[in-house]
């Protein structure tokens, strides 16, 4: 073990050299971003394991509903749009837990200038981890369901707008139960009524297109929802946290 | 050299009744008086105006020609539908104030609303079903009324799981608060997505909104029955808010003499 | 080094109360903590001392009096101004990333990105070069301690220091190497609070003391 310097020597160079430059909003959100990945993906299990949630869960309609090609390209949106819900849900269900338990997140919601951005940091880390995987395997999923391709690009789209908007309100939910026992039924329970209007319109855009209708329309309502639901409940999710905490 | 402070003893029971009792100012033991004062009128009212909505409901109005004496049930279950929309906006607004202002007995304002509030939708949703089976030949329809206060009764039901299950009673507050005014916003998204789905998916040939073209004398029995059940709201909110006062407070004189007083008063 | 405004730096209570669950934790704390000055506040455990430093930085309410610090009431986000440091009874680090990283992103919370070299010399100080690149998890408790202390060095901005239990889990070189960083600190016109169950040398020291 090495002696600490003493403290007249050390400290005229170590506050020289430890006065870094001010960093721009943008490259510290950017460094948040990437410490943020950096943690998921060495947690390692966490995201597979709700990437293979989400196929089991489609995996599993067939055996209760009956394999007719008609029914499962009928149903197939539906499907995916509900699993990827409860995939995300169940992914959100610890985006904090963690931090609150070791205490990081009250060094972040008590120093971090502009704490907003590391709120979206986090989410953000976290959607890349699981919304934008979840798109990603659409196709798969299109592939049982026997969608087509036009189909899954409608399909894939309205994930890539929705999937945001579902982190956010599991975000939200988390933030609010953070701590509380047996808090992911809660959450569920939060949750899901607010997520309903990105169901009706996620899915009834490719229900849409399957019908012959442009989805357009719908794909327009999830992106507003989504410019929505950014700057709202990202403020929603900072004042959550802060009440959470403050115990 | 160093000073040492020492906080004033903290033991005596007495003297942490003083403390609570400052740190709430004087307003609950005369908002407790209030409350005591109003609820006997509310629930006079209630009874009045429901017996008049009533009698205009079942007596004055004209049987319609197409669904008989059935339709009737509508005069509870418009009323109904709108106080559950109205408990939640007051919900969500005292559950604001409580937020912003700090204030406590909002917060308990709004947590006294919720029970009230998700009767209401129970009440609808019921007496929905209620009219549908003989009339449609269906116990559930998924019309964008009905399935808009089935998710609203999801709401409330979120809100008082939310407040229950979260110990520290001021974090409750708030929390579930910030929870009513996500919900609050949510509300017209959720109803016109609803609207929205119902709409393109061309499914019920049948809808609820589709009521008997209102008469004068049916919308007058609708309004008598809307306030009547305001009336009782706020009877309930203002019962619950006492309860609460008492249960919190439990240590301040005002509220053991309180107490006391219910207890001879409820002997015979 | 004494500027005019540098008795306007001060951290007072007026009257501060807490309130956790039920329990009336303290009443009546009032003081005054000046430039230069070092707070300890002892007590036995479940007292109240970390809810007494978790209300002087703003994380938890009073629930009677006020907090003040430059004269105006903590929010619970002064430190997003830079002026506050505030370490918890927990060790707020990452299990997942390494010293160094977490010691990185610490720093960042101040709104900064220190050098490499800055980040080193911290470690070192702090006694973690040989463990610097290893994952937290696999850290003892003792140098989970010293990582979490070894963002001091480089909160040279931060005037107000806000320690909670720190000489936890830290043995003897350890303990005096925080003490010499306290003290650096109230050289320079720093505040420190800090609380303990211990006795340590350091608390003959200390200019104020408050005893729950």
């Amino acid at each position: 073990m090495t002696v600490p310097a003493s403290p007249t020597v050390a400290a005229p160079s170590s506050t020289r050299a430890s006065q870094g430059a001010p960093v721009s909003p943008l490259a510290l959100g950017g460094y948040w971003l990437r410490t943020e990945l950096r943690v998921i993906l060495r947690r390692g299990t966490d995201v597979i394991a709700a990437l293979v949630f989400f196929l089991m869960v489609t995996t599993l309609f067939p055996f209760a509903i009956g394999s007719q090609p008609e029914l499962l390209r009928a149903v197939g949106p539906g499907v995916v749009w509900v699993a990827a819900l409860l995939s995300v849900l169940l992914s959100q269900a610890h985006l904090f837990s963690d931090e609150w338990r070791d205490g990081s997140l009250e060094q972040w919601l008590m120093h971090a200038p502009w704490p907003l951005l590391a709120v979206y940091a986090r989410i953000g880390a976290q959607w890349l981890t699981s919304g934008v995987a979840i798109t990603l395997m659409a196709p798969l999923i299109a592939l049982q369901y026997g969608l087509t391709a036009p189909s899954v690009a409608v399909l894939m789209l309205s994930l890539l707008l929705g999937t945001p908007v579902l982190c956010l309100l599991g975000a939200l939910a988390a933030a609010l139960t953070l701590g509380v026992r047996h808090a992911s039924l809660l959450m569920a329970l939060v949750m899901l009524p607010l997520a309903v209007p990105v169901l009706v319109f996620g899915a009834g855009a490719v229900g849409a297109w399957q019908a012959g209708i442009d989805p357009e329309a719908h794909l327009s309502l999830l992106g507003a929802l989504l410019a929505l639901a950014v700057p709202l409940l990202g403020g929603a999710i900072l004042w959550a946290l802060r009440i959470s905490v403050q115990q | 050299m160093s000073t040492t402070f020492k906080p004033l003893d903290r033991d005596a029971s007495t003297d942490a009744a003083r403390s609570r009792r400052w740190l709430w100012l004087a307003a609950p033991p005369r908002f407790f008086a209030l409350a005591t004062a109003l609820i006997p009128w509310c629930l006079a009212l209630a009874a009045v105006l429901g017996a008049a909505g009533l009698w205009v409901g079942l007596w004055l109005a004209p049987t319609d020609a197409q669904q008989g004496e059935v339709y009737r049930i509508i005069f509870v279950h418009v009323p109904a539908a709108w106080m559950s929309m109205l408990i939640y906006l007051a919900m969500a607004g005292w559950a604001a104030i409580g937020l912003i202002f700090q204030a406590r007995l909002a917060s308990m304002m709004a947590r006294a609303l919720a029970p009230t509030g998700a009767l209401m939708t129970f009440l609808a949703l019921f007496t929905g079903a209620l009219w549908g089976q003989p009339t449609w030949g269906t116990w559930w329809v998924w019309d964008a009324r009905l399935t808009s206060e089935l998710l609203l009764l999801f709401l409330y039901l979120g809100f008082i799981a939310l407040h229950g299950s979260i110990e520290d009673p001021r974090r409750a507050d708030r929390a579930a608060g910030l929870l009513a005014l996500a919900g609050v916003i949510n509300v017209p998204i959720i109803y016109f997505s609803v609207q929205w789905w119902n709409t393109l998916h061309q499914g019920a040939s049948v809808s609820l909104t589709r009521a008997p073209s209102m008469a004068s004398t049916m919308l007058s029995g609708m309004l008598l029955m809307a306030l009547a059940f305001w009336a009782y709201s706020i009877a309930a909110a203002l019962m619950r808010v006492r309860a609460q006062l008492l249960r919190r407070e439990q240590h301040a004189a005002w509220a053991q003499s309180a107490a006391h007083t219910q207890a001879r008063e409820s002997q015979p | 080094m004494l500027s005019p405004s540098a008795a306007a730096p001060a951290l007072e209570l007026h009257d501060v109360a807490c309130i956790r669950g039920s329990n009336l934790l303290f009443r009546g704390v009032t003081l005054r903590l000046l430039p230069g000055q070092m707070l300890r506040v002892r007590g036995a455990n479940g007292c109240g001392k970390s809810s007494l430093l978790r209300v002087m930085c703003g994380l938890l309410p009073a629930a009677h009096g006020q907090v003040l610090w430059h004269g105006q009431p903590m929010r619970g986000r002064e430190g997003e101004a830079s002026d506050l440091l505030y370490l918890g009874h927990q060790h707020g680090l990452r299990e997942e990333l390494s010293a160094r990283e977490n010691l990185d992103f610490a720093a960042s919370l101040g709104g900064e990105r220190p050098s490499q070299a800055a980040i080193t010399q911290a470690l070192v100080q702090a006694g973690l070069r040989a463990s610097a690149e290893v994952p937290l998890r696999r850290l003892s408790q003792g140098q989970r301690r010293r990582c979490a202390l070894a963002r001091l060095p480089l909160a040279r901005r931060q005037r107000l220091w806000i320690l909670d239990e720190p000489f936890n889990a830290l043995d003897a070189e350890g303990t005096e190497w925080l003490m010499s960083e306290m003290h650096g600190h109230l050289r320079r016109d720093g505040l420190v609070v800090f609380t303990s169950h211990q006795s340590l040398p350091i608390d003959a020291t200390a200019d104020l003391e408050l005893a729950l």
